[in-house]
């Protein structure tokens, strides 16, 4: 599968990106892309530098040196705001919602972020069919339809992910960010959330960020391994099982 | 109809028909009363945008009110003295006439809180609350130390400021108009806490991450909320001149701002009538607690203390419970 995409251009194309805090070098000399169609599983240890990189990805974090290049712009000065309009969606670490409104105000700020059109005043949102019925159909997708109308705090922690999840395709990206979408899901979500990623690769290609490897070998088109901010291997999910660097340094305690 | 929908009518009737009771029982003290509450109301509803719905705690709301304030009393003194503000590079001339003070002080304070707003909403938390403090009482010293304008002494505003076709000199007309602007202001409010801008706004107070996330930038949405929050404080600050026909420096203290944003808590932060619950009461405590004790502040103290403690949605928070986001 990755190589039938590597002729087509890369959506995203990181270029010897660096960011140090202090002396730690948290990414060092990063180089990757992701490919239409494809999910890019990003894997390492604990502080390896995954979510150092998405953040500057996402432009919450800006690098110290490198380039980044989104559907062939360089983004690096642009803000996270204008980065999501150009089309990035992201679900965080450790999720991030607007806890006082309910899943479905949630996904309705995002349709319209998506829509470009937070400056009208007047209109009341619980109005605007426009908003809520594209909101509901997301929360329909992400399986949440039943709790439209729950406050986000009063959610479960799956539940939160998967509103986050909703958000994020609202903004109908060209690409998703998902820094550990399955942690702390529990066996069953993990598995109902792996056969909804693979369906949506064909839609949205993913840059994913994941500690569990059963859902990463069964996803991923390619893996990166970053160890101490640096790559240290790329390839198809048979290179990297092969890769006796990564075995040493991160598979190997697993087996 | 919610109990929420109940008390905001209760509490806007109930300010309505308070003058015209006061007046029935031969009571005219009150109606001025009643217009003190309904202007600090006003100024409250203006800093409730900015506070309760954008979760800027700006303690420098006192530079509109005074700016406001301002305003009105300039224009009308050079009205009075039929001499213009300018000459060049056109002639301006003073007015006494409302709409047009009001426009003028809207617009001005909506110039200061461009500039204040871009250098103070880089910050945050303690950070914002001390430097738009700072900006006040710049301000605040700046008007004490110019002397055209009366300087420490203020000015006075010999003939209370027309309105077209009605008697600002009659005290019942004029509360009306200031009733009347305190409910525009109101529904505004309303209508700006239930759109797309306000969604935005809720969210930048709540989680500004995430609302960068969906790509909406949070320091313009700010931005603009701090502005039309500053404007309508500015509008009470003109009133306020009005009602008093008299601005000082006073009117850009600090305690001003503290008091605007007293009112904004004990009626309940976010709720749209909470600062007319909040002034009714302060005004109530200042007249009745004023009246038996110097130390009335101290009861008010008291009062704060309980309602930020013990009931974090304020007055309409114990009256019409748990505020819902729907
Ligand atoms: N803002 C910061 N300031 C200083 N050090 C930081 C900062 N953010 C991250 N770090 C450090 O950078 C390193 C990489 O952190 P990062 O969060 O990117 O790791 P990660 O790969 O996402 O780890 P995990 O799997 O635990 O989420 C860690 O050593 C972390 O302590
Ligand atoms: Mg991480």
């Amino acid at each position: 599968m990755a190589d039938a995409a590597h002729n087509d251009t890369a959506i995203l194309e990181l270029n010897q990106l660096q960011k140090s805090f202090g002396a730690l070098k948290a990414t060092d000399d990063v180089t990757l892309d992701v490919r239409p169609g494809e999910i890019h599983a990003l894997i390492g240890p604990n502080g390896a530098g995954k979510s150092t990189l998405i953040h500057q990805i996402a432009g919450s974090l800006m690098p110290d040196a490198g380039s980044i290049q989104f559907l062939g712009e360089e983004m690096r000065s642009m803000s996270v705001a204008q980065r999501a309009r150009k089309g990035l969606g992201r679900t965080f670490q450790v999720s991030s919602v607007a806890p006082e409104f309910s899943a479905l105000r949630n996904v309705m700020l995002s349709v319209q972020g998506m829509q470009g059109s937070s400056f009208r005043f007047f209109k009341p949102v619980m109005r605007d069919r426009s908003l809520i019925d594209q909101a509901h159909g997301r929360l329909r997708e992400v399986g949440l339809e039943d709790r439209a109308n729950v406050i986000a705090a009063e959610l479960s922690h799956g539940e939160r992910r998967q509103l986050e999840m909703a958000m994020a395709l609202a903004l109908q990206p060209k690409l998703l960010l998902l820094d550990e979408p399955m942690a702390g899901m529990g066996p069953e979500g993990s598995k109902q959330l792996t056969g909804y990623l693979d369906t949506l690769r064909h839609q949205v290609p993913i840059l994913l960020v994941e500690h569990d490897m059963e859902a990463v070998f069964s996803l991923a088109d390619r893996i990166t391994v970053l160890v101490y901010g640096r790559v240290i291997a790329t390839g198809s999910v048979a290179d990297i099982r092969a890769n006796r660097d990564v075995r040493e340094a991160y598979l190997g305690e697993e087996d | 109809m919610k109990r929420e929908t109940i008390i905001n009518w209760v509490l806007g009737l109930g300010l309505l028909a308070f003058p015209f009771a006061a007046l029935y029982l031969d009571e005219p003290f009150y109606v001025t009363l009643a217009t003190r509450v309904a202007i600090l109301a006003l100024a409250g509803v203006g800093l409730n945008i900015a506070l309760g719905l954008g979760g800027m705690v700006s303690f420098g709301h006192a530079a509109f009110f005074g700016i406001g304030g301002y305003v009105a009393g300039i224009l009308s003194q050079h009205a009075f003295n039929d001499e213009p503000l300018f000459t060049w590079p056109l002639l301006i001339s003073g007015t006494s006439d409302m709409p047009v003070i009001w426009l003028v002080a809207i617009v001005i304070c909506a110039l200061v809180a461009v500039f204040i707003g871009l250098i103070t909403l880089r910050t945050s938390g303690v950070y914002f609350i001390m430097i738009t403090l700072a900006f006040a009482q710049m301000i605040y010293y700046f008007a004490i130390s110019w002397p055209s304008y009366g300087g420490e002494d203020g000015l006075s505003i010999y003939v209370r400021n027309g309105f077209p076709g009605l008697n600002t000199l009659d005290p019942l007309q004029f509360f009306l108009i200031c009733c009347a602007a305190l409910m525009v202001c109101l529904l505004l409010s309303a209508r700006l806490r239930d759109s797309r801008f306000g969604a935005a706004l809720q969210v930048a107070r709540q989680n500004d991450v995430r609302l960068a996330a969906t790509g909406i930038a949070p320091l313009n949405i700010r931005l603009v909320a701090f502005i039309i929050s500053a404007a309508m404080t500015g509008l009470a600050g003109a009133l306020f001149a009005d009602l008093n026909r008299f601005v000082s420096p006073s009117m850009l203290s600090w305690q001003v701002s503290g008091e605007i944003m007293i009112f904004v808590i004990l009626g309940g932060v976010g709720r749209l009538f909470g600062p007319l619950a909040g002034a009714a009461l302060f005004i109530v405590l200042e007249f009745y607690l004023g009246g038996v004790t110097e130390h009335w502040q101290f009861f008010l103290g008291l009062i704060l203390l309980g309602v930020v403690l013990f009931v974090r949605g304020g007055l309409l928070g114990v009256l019409a419970g748990r505020r819902d986001h729907g």
